[in-house]
């Protein structure tokens, strides 16, 4: 299992295009992708838009990103440093 | 409301928002509702897996077939919020529960779908952000999408409209308009809307009657009856007999005659009996709404609200989305041009994903070019699409709210950074953009012999700057009666904008309500304005009205009515004038 946490960084937060981003990238790994709000005991499937959008998340707050699989440490890093660059937006 | 009269003739009543009397055959749109469908359970569990599957599938393909048809009539936005439907379909957490209420609880593929978007619809209800309580909407759409297709086509579908019909709908989305075959809708009824409803301005700029509003009583047209409505009355006729018939028709040969014989002006020029010329321009908020606008007689686009895009589009558009519409818009006006102005939000305009904190009052507050300037990323992308627009025809760009020199310079200033960076970056841009600013303040139209040494043109937006010069809201009832563009302060401040920019040089135009009423129409040509933009459907009715004006009598006209002292003695004015004239 690898995990890391990150703040989110653009305005908007999981707004459908955000989302969709994060999500569609989270679908190219095989590893199983979790995302934990911190202060919260929700999980999130970050393969799943719905799942993303309905955390209700906005600038600033932190997410732990947690991967288990073949290809875990890779996905952690990439979907990381998606939030990391605000996902384009200004 | 329905009243019946001796016969079997029945009437109902809704707001007419864009005219046209029709008489044609009602097609009910009734699409499946989710909360019409009862909850049941499955025989075969594996049979209603095979059934679920199947309509998912068909959904996919349909909303596939819709996004490409959106892409090319209604834009890259319309199309992504249908895309976004696909996600839903495809989500882990929308269709494997659907699977697992079937094959663990029995349940019916209807009610696997039914649980599901309640359930997840619910989740994004109970949100705080309204852009995302918004999205259950969306939700609910793609339900009912895939609920109609499992139960098979009960209800007309509105892509099998074939013949001339008037469309009786509870409401109509921009996802229905798509479907529709817009060459045989001779009018819409619904249930709900109003005045600035999708439907209503959907209706205007496709010169379908529509009457809208009607409430419960639209439930007694039936599909197939033969229906009579009149889009500016607002007045439904349902089992017509042959007295009322005779009368809509003769009212219907009037109003064709009429729409005939003004016609013949789309093709000729504004010019008064006197040689003095003017250009007629029309309002559009989309580059679609510059289908036919040169049939009926616009010149060019004179406003084009580019809010429109932003506004209905999940997030911030980019500059690549932004410039295809833009460059639509340029295309499709062959050379003519097209002022296309910044974005003006905020106020009355929200958009969700900018999260703008609520004001106290916003129509003085942080909106148009306090925010553009404020936001200089936004700002900029803005401002090169449209830069990147003008290679592809003859654009101009307009600054919304200016309130005084420096915002003007402020933005003129990002408007030069923003053609430097695409200069450099080699792209490819047209020669020469004027470059203007709106007045809608009085503080700019006071200062507008300063204004004008430096903008190109002036535009001047007369419902915004009624609403500042006679500090009244329009929206407000008990204070409407304020509001009148025919207010001789606002009147003056009119006169003193277009005398600045005749002294330097430059031009003046006006895209407010003022420029399309023929009452006004005597009095703008007096006070010598260029470019008038208005509605598309008041064109042919000014350019007649300003080809039987001499601009002579109108500048006597202009200079006694600025004499007066209300806004009633100067409408008496202009009316006496042109019962005369």
């Amino acid at each position: 299992m690898h995990a890391q946490q990150v703040t989110i960084q653009n305005a908007s937060g999981f707004h459908i295009r955000p989302a969709q981003l994060f999500s569609e990238k989270a679908v190219l790994f095989q590893s199983t992708i979790l995302i934990k709000p911190e202060g919260t005991t929700t999980v999130a499937d970050a393969k799943s838009i719905l799942n993303l959008m309905t955390l209700g998340l906005d600038k600033g707050s932190v997410i732990t990103i947690e991967a288990e699989g073949s290809d875990e440490v890779e996905a952690v890093q990439q979907l990381s440093e998606l939030v990391l660059s605000g996902f384009g937006e200004n | 409301m329905t009243d019946t009269k001796s016969t079997s003739e029945k009437r109902i009543v809704g707001l007419g928002v864009s005219e046209g009397i029709r008489i044609g055959k009602a097609f009910v749109y009734h699409p499946v509702k989710l909360e019409q469908i009862a909850e049941s359970k499955a025989e075969l569990p594996e049979h209603e897996l095979v059934r679920l599957e199947r309509a998912k599938s068909l959904c996919i393909e349909e909303l596939n077939v819709l996004v490409e048809h959106a892409k090319q009539t209604l834009g890259e936005e319309k199309a992504a919020i249908l895309k976004g439907q696909v996600s839903f379909l495809n989500d882990p957490a929308f269709y494997p529960p659907m699977q697992k209420l079937i094959q663990n609880e029995q349940w019916s593929a209807e009610t696997a779908v039914l649980r599901t978007v309640k359930q997840v619809a619910g989740l994004f209800e109970s949100m705080a952000s309204e852009y995302m309580r918004e999205r259950a909407a969306d939700v609910r759409d793609v339900g009912s999408r895939l609920m109609t297709l499992l139960v098979g086509h009960q209800g007309a579908r509105l892509t099998d409209i074939n013949e001339e019909v008037i469309l009786i709908a509870d409401d109509l989305t921009p996802s229905d308009t798509v479907q529709l075959n817009k060459q045989y809708v001779l009018g819409f009824v619904t249930r709900i809307g109003g005045k600035t409803s999708h439907t209503a301005i959907l209706a205007g700029s496709l010169g379908i009657a529509a009457v809208l509003g009607v409430g419960p009583a639209i439930e007694t047209i039936q599909h197939g009856d033969e229906l009579i409505i009149d889009g500016s009355t607002g007045e439904c006729v349902l089992q017509a007999d042959e007295a009322t018939k005779c009368l809509f028709a003769e009212r219907m040969a009037r109003e064709q005659a009429e729409q005939e014989s003004l016609k013949a002006y789309s093709s000729l020029s504004a010019v008064t009996k006197d040689g003095f010329s003017v250009e007629i321009a029309a309002n559009i908020g989309t580059p679609q709404e510059t289908a036919g606008l040169l049939d009926k007689g616009a010149e060019g686009v004179g406003l084009y609200r580019t809010e429109f895009l932003f506004m209905s589009a999940a997030d911030m558009p980019s500059e690549d989305m932004q410039f295809q519409a833009y460059r639509g818009a340029a295309e499709a006006m062959q050379g003519r041009p097209v002022i296309i102005r910044t974005l003006d939000i905020g106020g009355d305009k929200e958009l969700p994903y900018l999260a703008l904190p609520e004001e106290m009052n916003p129509f003085l507050g942080y909106r148009a070019i306090r925010l553009c300037l404020d936001r200089r990323e936004l700002f900029l992308a803005q401002l090169r699409a449209i830069i990147r627009a003008s290679a592809y025809g003859q654009v101009k760009i307009m600054f919304p709210m200016i309130s005084g020199m420096e915002e003007w310079r402020a933005a003129k200033a990002l408007y030069e950074e923003a053609r430097q960076q695409l200069i450099a970056e080699g792209v490819k841009i047209g020669e020469s953009i004027e470059v203007g600013i709106m007045i809608e303040i009085p503080s700019a139209a006071l200062l507008a012999d300063r204004l004008a040494k430096e903008v190109d043109f002036f535009s001047i937006g007369t419902n915004d700057l009624v609403q500042y010069t006679v500090a009244v809201d329009r929206m407000n009832e008990k204070v409407a009666y304020l509001y009148d563009y025919f207010h001789p302060s606002v009147l003056r401040l009119i006169k003193l904008v277009i005398d600045a920019s005749n002294k330097h040089g430059k031009w003046t135009g006006m895209c407010g309500s003022m420029a399309g009423d023929p009452l006004a129409a005597p009095l703008l040509v007096g006070l010598g304005l260029h470019e008038w933009s208005m509605s598309t459907s008041a064109i042919q009715r000014i350019k007649q009205t300003i080809t039987g004006l001499e601009r002579s009598s109108c500048e006597q006209l202009a200079e006694r009515l600025l004499e007066l002292d209300t806004p009633a003695e100067i409408r008496a004015g202009l009316t006496a004038f042109l019962q005369q004239n």
